[in-house]
């Protein structure tokens, strides 16, 4: 069981590595976004199987606050990315406000 | 596992952070001060601090990226921060000073769990011995924040509210009572 866990851990470590990749190298704003919330998730997994692998379940709750904040930072990301107008660069953004003429 | 853990958290932290000061978007910058103090959170949890950990990642993770990604949004030239790429040598020797002396300090730290440590020899003791009768509390941890450490208590407190006040009058925009006057269409 404790082999499972290692593989499993290992693997969420190395997917981990692949999502800070693209949120460092990402062009646009909305691959850095997709990136973060991708490493918000593996890091709740990677939680999860840390708090079965050191047998205290109740780590589970920690994981449960991080996905929940992922969730809340991932929709303000968003909300704020449409309200600035300055805030993406016009020309990687595919989000066009409004119908407004650039 | 833990070992191997902390070795891959603390290089995704080290990489975020030369990133953070590399990188020119805005942007990008919060959503990776986010990343880094989910990092740290995780490394609360390995370290066995879950109460710190939930902190880290409520106000770390939570409220300071929300936070200055919406000071970005409601500035003007939010995009892009422009700096001359040149390192200055004076700031960088003291902060390598800095933390030369911080790594130098960390030697005097007792080992975890350390009975003979100064923490488990003078007051706790103290609090779980007779904390329960002193104060009445059940729970030994409201016991020392609520009663031993009141005023201590109450100085956070009112900072912590301070700080909201300050905040909420900054982002919200005063908008003053707009009277509508009476139209006078005298005949």
């Amino acid at each position: 069981m404790v082999t499972a866990y290692l593989a499993a851990g290992i693997a969420i470590l190395i997917t981990m590595a692949l999502g800070l990749t693209r949120a460092l190298l990402g062009p646009t704003v909305f691959d850095r976004i997709l990136a973060v919330n991708m490493f918000g998730t593996k890091a709740v997994l990677l939680v999860s199987v840390f708090a079965y692998f050191s047998g205290r379940p109740d780590f589970l709750d920690i994981a449960l606050l991080y996905s929940l904040l992922n969730f809340v930072g991932v929709i303000a990301a968003l909300r704020l990315v449409e309200r600035g107008k300055h805030f993406a660069n016009p020309k990687e953004s595919c989000y066009e406000p409004h119908g407004e003429k650039r | 596992m833990s070992l191997l853990i902390n070795l891959f958290l603390l290089g995704f932290l080290l990489i975020i952070a030369i990133a953070v000061m590399r990188i020119h978007n805005l942007m990008a910058m919060a959503m990776l001060f986010g990343l880094y103090s989910l990092l740290v959170s995780g490394l609360f949890v390995v370290l066995d601090a879950p109460d710190v950990a939930f902190t880290e990642a409520a106000v770390g993770t939570g409220i300071s990226t929300v936070l200055m990604l919406v000071t970005l949004a409601s500035l003007r030239n939010s995009h892009e921060a422009r700096y001359p790429g040149r390192l200055k040598k004076g700031p960088l020797l003291l902060s390598l000073l800095m933390g030369a002396m911080l790594v130098y300090g960390t030697h005097d730290i007792a080992r975890l769990g350390e009975p003979s440590a100064p923490v488990h020899q003078q007051v706790g003791k103290h609090y779980v011995e007779k904390g329960q009768q002193e104060t009445g509390i059940p729970n030994l941890v409201t016991a020392v924040l609520a009663s031993y450490r009141g005023f201590d208590t109450l100085g956070e407190v009112t900072v912590v509210l301070t700080a909201g006040l300050a905040v909420l009058m900054l982002l919200t925009r005063p908008r003053k009572p707009h009277i509508k006057m009476e139209a006078r269409n005298d005949p």
